[in-house]
């Protein structure tokens, strides 16, 4: 057993290396995920913008943390759908049937997710700061707008794995994101909750969108973040550990 | 006891309500070829699983390189290999990489001499550096019997290895079947062809119905049924000899 620990890490490497060389060589991967959020942002800010009163000079600024949640949204698809061809391939099964960590070959999904929403995130900054998106954020705002992306897609992954590992078709692996990616419609991503009605709104305050969205948002217009950070923090690591937890019984269900 | 590989006694698993497995008992010697032959949904596949820790049992032992699947289950992996029913290699990576990314997950020191001599071996040389996706169906099952033996398993599991293959494909899963047996590897494998247990395996167990019915030599199994009779028969070529021979020309020209 010993020296099967030590290797975990460098097996979760090679894993990841793996999966990496899987999105290099299918970069449409990458601009399928990405063309949506980046046509949403073109839209609103050239076509609804001019129609929304945000109370911030700059829409882009204002609509980009939202962009960016939906471009992770439907990036976790594609994660749901790897380990799904993976489970039917058989190649998982050879890599269980191996002396290594069994665990490996899922956090290489795991890791292949933050990597590959981390490049669709980059990606759609620069077309917002083509676009007009200006941000004075010193760095370390930027480092905690990093870590709350990272969390949340950590969240959406966990929530991926279930369904990737439980989806009986391609198909039923990546359906489970469609409401994801609509979650940021129902919250402060591209309109203040002040202007829906009350039922709206109040589903709106309290979900986990407006709060990281809102976060995000104060970070980088250096402005004092107040609770929302707290918020969102919280609601990444709840949905982390209870979709972690489901995930992972799933997991020993299906591989024993 | 150093010449058994596997040993399985009264082992049991069911799903749900159905029962695939009602406590089978089976030894397998070291560097033999042991078929177990078996329609479909015999259990075949199950039995395969458990013995190589992907699956457990409900009741019964079963040991493998003399550990236990149960106990020992990492001890159980470093002695074997799984070559499951469907090939399961990468489809986007290079056969090369398929390989080298098996030899590093085994911590093989050398590992790229290891896979250049198993790509030379399994005549992958030339089809190295394509994608998977682009192999055919034949160089897929080679390429995953090769991925087995990166690191020198002592037992190979080949679960229905010609299943979907053309005539030619089987032929050569066969030939390294049996290259493999001579380097001294215990080889289990499961089919749902008699002429592939003939043709291969040292001793043929016979799975139906969750138990083994019948185990022994091709010749033990001859003389449990009646003795052969002479018949003058006109031997017509099979489908299967046509095509062999006029591919063959083919190649030859």
């Amino acid at each position: 057993m010993e020296a099967i620990r030590k290797h975990s890490f460098s097996d979760m490497g090679i894993m990841l290396g793996r999966s990496m060389r899987h999105i290099f060589r299918s970069m449409d991967t990458i601009i399928t995920v990405t063309i949506t959020p980046i046509a949403m942002m073109l839209l609103f800010v050239y076509v609804f913008g001019g129609a929304i009163q945000t109370g911030m000079d700059n829409y882009v600024n204002y609509l980009l943390p939202g962009i960016l949640l939906i471009a992770i949204a439907s990036g976790i698809a594609y994660t749901a759908y790897r380990l799904f061809m993976d489970m039917q391939s058989g190649i998982f099964e050879r890599f269980h049937s191996m002396p290594i960590a069994h665990s490996a070959a899922l956090w290489g999904h795991v890791l292949t997710s933050l990597v590959s929403n981390a490049i669709s995130v980059v990606v759609i900054i620069l077309v917002a700061l083509v676009m007009g998106f200006r941000s004075a954020a010193p760095i370390v705002s930027w480092l905690a707008v990093a870590g709350i992306l990272a969390l949340f897609t950590l969240a959406l992954t966990w929530l991926a794995v279930i369904a990737g590992l439980s989806a009986k078709s391609v198909d039923g692996a990546g359906a489970f994101s469609y409401p994801l990616i609509f979650l940021p419609f129902i919250s402060s991503a591209f309109v203040p909750t002040e202007s829906m009605p009350p039922v709206v709104r109040a589903f709106a305050d309290n979900q986990p969108v407006t709060s990281i969205v809102e976060a995000i948002r104060s970070l980088l217009a250096s402005e004092p973040v107040g609770n929302d950070i707290w918020i969102a923090l919280a609601w990444c690591v709840g949905i982390s550990i209870v979709a972690y937890f489901f995930a992972m019984r799933v997991y020993k269900r299906k591989t024993a | 006891m150093h010449d058994i590989a596997i040993h399985v006694t009264g082992l049991k698993k069911s799903f749900k309500t159905t029962t695939v497995l009602k406590g089978v008992d089976l030894t397998v010697r070291r560097g033999e070829i042991f078929a177990l032959l078996g329609a479909n949904g015999a259990g075949k596949t199950t039995l395969v699983k458990i013995l190589s820790t992907l699956a457990k049992q409900d009741s019964g032992s079963a040991k493998v390189h003399g550990f236990d699947v149960l106990d020992e289950p990492e001890r159980v992996r470093q002695s074997i290999s799984l070559t499951g029913q469907f090939a399961a290699v990468d489809e986007i990576l290079t056969g090369r990489e398929n390989l080298v990314m098996i030899a590093k997950l085994r911590h093989l020191a050398d590992s790229r001499r290891i896979v250049d001599d198993l790509l030379q071996r399994f005549d992958l040389t030339d089809a190295a550096d394509r994608r998977v996706s682009t192999y055919s169906g034949g160089m897929r099952r080679r390429l995953d019997i090769a991925m087995s033996l990166v690191g020198k398993p002592n037992i190979i599991f080949l679960d229905e290895p010609t299943t979907g293959l053309d005539p030619e494909g089987r032929l050569e899963v066969w030939k390294m079947v049996k290259e493999l047996s001579s380097t001294g590897t215990t080889v289990f494998l499961t089919t749902q062809y008699l002429e592939e247990a003939e043709q291969l395996a040292d001793r043929i167990a016979i799975l139906h119905e969750g138990t083994i019915i019948t185990n022994g030599t091709l010749a033990e199994l001859k003389k449990l049924f009646p003795p052969a009779k002479v018949e003058y028969v006109e031997k017509q070529p099979t489908l299967e000899d046509i095509f062999l021979a006029i591919i063959g020309k083919k190649e030859e020209k």
